[in-house]
């Protein structure tokens, strides 16, 4: 079980013959993951690292019979291969690329949504399974088969939450890095209704950061609909108005998306919200505790 | 990347948008030239900062004769405006814009950003021109009126129409407004603008369109393709520790704490803000390594959060991941070597080579505190931030 991510996805890399994808590639089949080839325009034909490369995602799916793609390309061609991805059939793309023009991406939204591909990011360390497989950067040693599952719009603060849980016995299910970009594909709700369906998943773990509205979105769903214990922390409580605080999407603007806000709306429907990032992995377990 | 209104207005001009004659100043005899060019009757002179509020803020003068032109322009020049947008510190007018002076029939807004939840532009307008459109929108929501543009398709003529109908246009205008929409629309997009704002857009009293403002914020992953907008960066407008940050790739954002932070991760960074607040301390920046970071950049982002001289203790907070504690530890026990770091810091890593990394520490010889947990970390910095 556990979601989007599991021992039958058979996984191809765009970009696999830069450094990046290179490496995570290798690091993705150290993590027991099924990566079946890459995609290299002009480098079809050849192989790589054992790795059957081709010059399209069409071709890629075809030989290879590929369910899935990690996208490690430049972002000036990011959101082109988003849509590639999307328009070979492909039903789950995972963009790890940081820095791809917003407008680029918004009209790579547009093929996605039509060809209802699920897409994790961009912008984001990708998706990991523990101990079946990943798409992405997340480190796989931090991570230990377990109850909960996360979902986050940060980086290394996800391995922060992994850790602590970890550390803690509760381990993982899936946890999934949605990216901090301003247009994402796969939102936290999206991720909860996985999560809310998949038996494994017995608790979750939702950081989010300010700006922007998804967290206010998701805490309507979860007072609606989603009935397993969530803990939520939200990034940036300190951080100025009308400054982007690394993330593009990480703004206060205009008096909306502060921190203080999200907090309000994830405890009115009915999260346990921790102040601290120290408290995550406590929070859950208290919170499976009392079950 | 934020440019000043001449300069958007410029841009917007090259899009076929109507804005007011004008030509940017640096000195007062410019100013007073330009206003003779302009007919030597009413002029408005503009201080131009990157923040907004600058008529409040007494950064606008209307004067009736190019003499007068050169008076205001004295008085702006070097003047620091303080407008509830640049913050108390305020900043200093480097440069000013004179424009012919215009009768004014109506102020109205209009504002073009991406919308998050539809994936889609949304081309907002009102007819409340003129004041902080926050405060329209918090107090009179359905005073704004919204269009969502199909980014395959572009904006559509009728939804142009409905905008300008909505703004109470009458006549002519109508299709005044239209165009104009049109091609404020295509410089959002064709620019790769995130914001772009006009307030006030004003209805003259010959019954005329024009962009009296010009607000151009651009997306600073596209500047990439757009050479002639680069060029517009005004690095006097920001920050200096900032901008030297930038060269190296690092993303750092002073704040007004005494404790100094280096973090791998946006999200982690602003956590380990958020938890140095929580253990009684203020931070003194925001500061992002990067996922990729080297002993170098350390080094650098070492550099930068010393420049800064309120700081009274740093914490390092890392979780590696592609970036390797060994590698950190590299670059924390050169940078203090070569700097002579005078402030106490407290350390926490965790991840790839985690154990090598903290005997690399231990091993230096040099003195640092060590912490097992972000939490243990920021009591600690705080604690010897505290005591000096």
């Amino acid at each position: 079980m556990a979601v989007y991510i599991n021992r039958q996805t058979r996984l191809i890399v765009q970009g696999l013959t830069g450094r990046e994808g290179t490496f995570h590639a290798k690091a993705a089949q150290a993590y027991h993951t099924n990566v079946v080839g890459g995609v290299t325009p002009g480098k079809g034909g050849t192989t790589h690292e054992g790795w059957p490369v081709f010059n399209t995602v069409a071709d890629a799916v075809k030989a290879t019979g590929a369910n899935a793609t990690v996208i490690f390309v430049p972002p000036p061609g990011g959101a082109d291969a988003v849509m590639e991805a999307a328009d070979a059939g492909l039903p789950l793309a995972v963009c790890i690329t940081e820095g791809i023009p917003t407008i680029d991406m918004m009209r790579a939204m547009t093929v996605v949504r039509a060809r209802k591909m699920t897409l994790i990011g961009p912008n984001c360390p990708g998706l990991i399974t523990a101990g079946q497989g990943k798409a992405g950067i997340i480190p796989g040693n931090i991570c230990k088969p377990g109850r909960v599952g996360v979902v986050s719009k940060s980086g290394t603060l996800t391995y922060e939450a992994i850790h602590q849980l970890t550390a803690l016995g509760l381990g993982q299910t899936t946890c999934i890095g949605i990216g901090g970009d301003p247009l994402i594909g796969t939102s936290f709700i999206d991720a909860l209704g996985q999560f809310a369906a998949d038996p494994e998943t017995e608790a979750v773990v939702m950081i989010g950061e300010i700006g922007g509205s998804a967290e206010e979105e998701a805490a309507a769903f979860i007072k609606a609909s989603f009935k397993k214990p969530v803990v939520g922390f939200i990034a940036g409580q300190t951080a100025p108005p009308g400054r982007r605080m690394g993330h593009a999407g990480a703004i206060i603007a205009g008096g909306k998306g502060t921190a203080a806000e999200k907090m309000a709306a994830l405890t009115a429907a009915g999260v346990r919200v921790v102040k601290s990032p120290a408290d995550i992995g406590r929070a859950v377990a208290d919170a499976l505790g009392s079950r | 990347m934020k440019i000043h209104e001449y300069q958007g207005k410029e841009i917007l001009k090259k899009y076929g948008v109507a804005v007011p004659r004008g030509e940017v100043a640096f000195t007062t005899g410019e100013a007073r030239a330009i206003a003779e060019r302009l007919g030597g009757g009413v002029v408005v002179v503009k201080a131009q900062i990157h923040a907004g509020g600058r008529g409040k803020g007494g950064g606008v003068k209307v004067v009736k004769s190019a003499a007068e032109a050169e008076t205001a322009a004295k008085a702006l020049l070097g003047m620091k405006l303080v407008t509830y947008q640049t913050g108390p510190e305020g900043s200093i007018v480097g440069r000013v814009l004179v424009e012919e002076g215009l009768q004014i029939a109506r102020e109205l807004y209009l504002g073009i950003v991406i919308d998050r939840s539809t994936e889609m532009p949304v081309v907002m307008v009102s007819q409340e021109g003129g004041v902080e459109i926050e405060k329209v929108a918090h107090e009179t929501p359905e005073r704004i009126f919204k269009a969502f543009v199909n980014p395959a398709l572009g904006l559509q003529p009728y939804q142009a129409r409905q905008l300008a109908f909505s703004l109470g246009l009458t006549g002519d205008q109508i299709g005044k407004a239209v165009r104009m929409m049109t091609a404020l629309y295509q410089a959002f997009v064709s620019t790769d603008a995130s914001l772009l704002e006009i307030n006030p857009l004003i209805v003259t009293g010959a019954g005329d369109l024009l962009a009296l403002d010009a607000k151009l914020t651009f997306d600073d992953n596209a500047l990439y393709r757009h050479a002639d907008i680069k060029e517009l960066r005004d690095v006097s407008e920001e920050a200096p520790l900032e901008v030297e940050a930038s060269k190296f790739s690092l993303n750092y954002i002073k704040l007004d704490g005494t404790i100094g932070c280096m973090v791998n991760g946006a999200g982690l960074a602003m956590a380990t803000m958020d938890i140095i607040k929580l253990a009684g301390g203020e931070p003194a920046n925001f500061l992002d390594v990067g996922g990729g970071a080297n002993a170098e950049q350390i080094k650098n982002a070492f550099r930068i959060l010393m420049s800064d001289k309120s700081v009274k203790a740093v914490l390092i907070n890392i979780f590696g991941g592609i970036l390797r504690c060994d590698v950190l530890a590299q670059g924390v026990i050169e940078a203090v070597k070569d700097l002579g770091v005078p402030v106490p810091i407290v350390i926490r890593m965790e991840g790839t080579n985690v154990e090598l990394g903290k005997k690399m520490l231990k091993e230096s010889g040099l003195n640092f505190t060590t912490a097992d947990s972000m939490g243990e970390a920021a009591e600690k910095v705080v604690a010897v931030g505290s005591s000096r």
